[in-house]
């Protein structure tokens, strides 16, 4: 079989490839902790937001001062993290495909705790630009790396449920952000901000090299007891491999990353405006209190479904799992100003936790199916480059919600009902995303690598 | 050469340990999460 196991790094140190390979009787349930404990930490960048207020106050205290930093300046530091975090993934795959999981993850804790220390220095001196290196460069470059270090390795032991295995790393970067933002605003109570960012920084860089030190990488030749490697293609899913220069040359990378793009779209969208849109369609019954419980809930759905969808998918299969997310998606979509309509909080409610549930879901559940249609070897590299997707959605959700609100609201549309509009452009969305799943055929076979069973 | 899970050497303690070390923190913030989100349905 074609493991990581078999391309080395060049070294034989401790952060090498070769040391990670397991021994015999390693216990591959070790693995999912080590994946974990690197999401976990990355995803405090969706919790970024409550250093927001505090770091725009550093001088004039209760109030801003002429020299403070305004909201939307700080605003920067969340869109460099995200750009770098697409650029370091997109680029730096095929790195990570040769150096292994465990120096890639060193290297992701060193640039994400190193970016939060760096940052802690631009605070305390009162220079942004040191924050936006920091966090933003750094700690981009950390979470891109963080990431996608440990997708192939989970793949390559557990090759008869990589949904699931994916599914909950994947959930622990939905996860990040309830620890990260509770932890921060105590940190911030006890050290003050810049205190904060240091602290937060050494536990960050401790327990993402916690990561690095237990995982392993499976023994050429492992498989699981009962499990027997493909020897030929079916469906959607190859028994071959694809290069990862190779796999943007074809159809089903970009039908895959439509997919991705046009479901995080939708789920993001709504994601950023989750407490205004509530009060706003529920005016008096929705308070601010509430709306931030509404996404507190919305939050841990996305984390839910993360796992739920990409574990779901192993038995359904990824291309099902897709038609389930937009079909159910159109309809919850459309059916969401009925909700505001009847003035039905619970209905709304329920309709946005499933939504932001095959939010997730679509995030977790991408690598099983780059695997399926692409094969193991190069899926790493492959996924990085497929999170380009992200970066985009980032930018398109948001936009296409406050634009067409802000639109509704100027032609004298009730704030209550602005939001009629975005939620059905939202499901035309979801049905170009049904159109391309249902486009997904399997990749020619001159696109393969020439005798490379995908086996793990 | 396949492997039986059940045979492995790899100690329980260890495996529970390395469990717990991402499975506390994350039920803490979950448990916050959801106390927070107890609001929405408060009035």
């Amino acid at each position: 079989m074609s493991t990581a196991t078999t391309a080395g790094s060049g070294s034989s140190g401790w952060l090498s490839r070769e040391r990670t390979i397991a021994k015999p009787g390693f216990n591959r349930w070790m693995v999912p902790p080590a994946a974990l404990c690197v999401h976990l930490c990355i995803g405090q960048v969706y919790a970024f937001s409550v250093f927001n207020k505090p770091m725009s106050l550093l001088i004039g205290g209760d109030q801003p001062a002429p020299a403070d930093w305004s909201i939307p300046a700080l605003g920067w530091i969340f869109s460099i993290a995200i750009v770098f975090l697409g650029l370091a993934a997109a680029f730096g795959g095929a790195w990570v495909e040769k150096v292994g999981p465990r120096k890639t993850m060193a290297t992701a804790a060193l640039l994400f705790g190193g970016g939060f220390i760096v940052a802690g220095f631009g605070i305390a001196t009162h220079q942004l630009w040191l924050v936006y290196l920091g966090y933003g460069v750094l700690g981009g470059c950390g979470l891109g790396l963080g990431y996608i270090s440990p997708v192939k390795t989970l793949m390559t032991w557990f090759p008869d449920r990589p949904g699931m295995a994916t599914g909950m790393a994947i959930m622990g970067f939905g996860g990040g952000a309830f620890i990260a933002s509770p932890l921060s605003v105590f940190l911030m109570n006890q050290v003050g901000v810049a205190g904060a960012f240091f602290v937060l920084g050494v536990i960050y860089f401790i327990y993402m090299m916690v990561g690095a030190t237990i995982v392993r990488t499976p023994a050429k030749g492992w498989a699981p007891k009962g499990y027997v490697a493909p020897t030929k293609s079916k469906g959607l899913v190859t028994s071959a491999n694809v290069h990862v220069d190779e796999a943007l040359k074809t159809k089903q990378f970009w039908l895959l990353w439509g997919v991705l793009c046009l479901n995080v779209t939708a789920g993001i969208g709504v994601l950023g405006q989750a407490s205004l849109m509530s009060q706003e369609m529920f005016p008096g019954v929705i308070t601010a209190a509430a709306a931030a419980g509404f996404v507190g809930l919305l939050s841990l759905f996305n984390m839910l479904g993360r796992f739920f969808w990409a574990s779901t998918s192993d038995y359904i299969g990824r291309k099902t799992t897709y038609m389930i997310f937009f079909a159910l998606g159109i309809a919850l979509y459309a059916a969401v100003p009925f909700a505001g309509q009847i003035g039905s909080v619970a209905l709304f409610v329920l309709f946005y936790a499933v939504i932001l549930s095959m939010y997730g879901g679509g995030f977790a559940t991408i690598p099983a199916y780059l695997k399926d249609v692409f094969g193991t070897r190069y899926v790493g590299a492959i996924h990085g480059r497929l999170l380009t997707a992200w970066s985009v959605a980032g930018v398109l959700g948001p936009v296409l919600v406050n634009y067409i609100r802000e639109y509704q609201i100027a032609s004298g549309v009730p704030k209550a009902e602005a939001y009629t509009v975005t939620m059905y452009i939202m499901a035309g969305l979801l049905a170009v995303g049904l159109v391309l799943n249902l486009m997904m055929t399997p990749v020619d076979e001159k696109h393969h690598l020439a005798a490379e069973p995908a086996t793990a | 050469m396949a492997q039986n899970e059940s045979t492995t050497t790899t100690g329980s303690a260890k495996l529970y340990l390395a469990w717990a070390f991402v499975g506390v923190p994350l039920a803490w913030g979950v448990v916050m999460t959801l106390i927070k989100a107890m609001d929405l349905f408060a009035g």
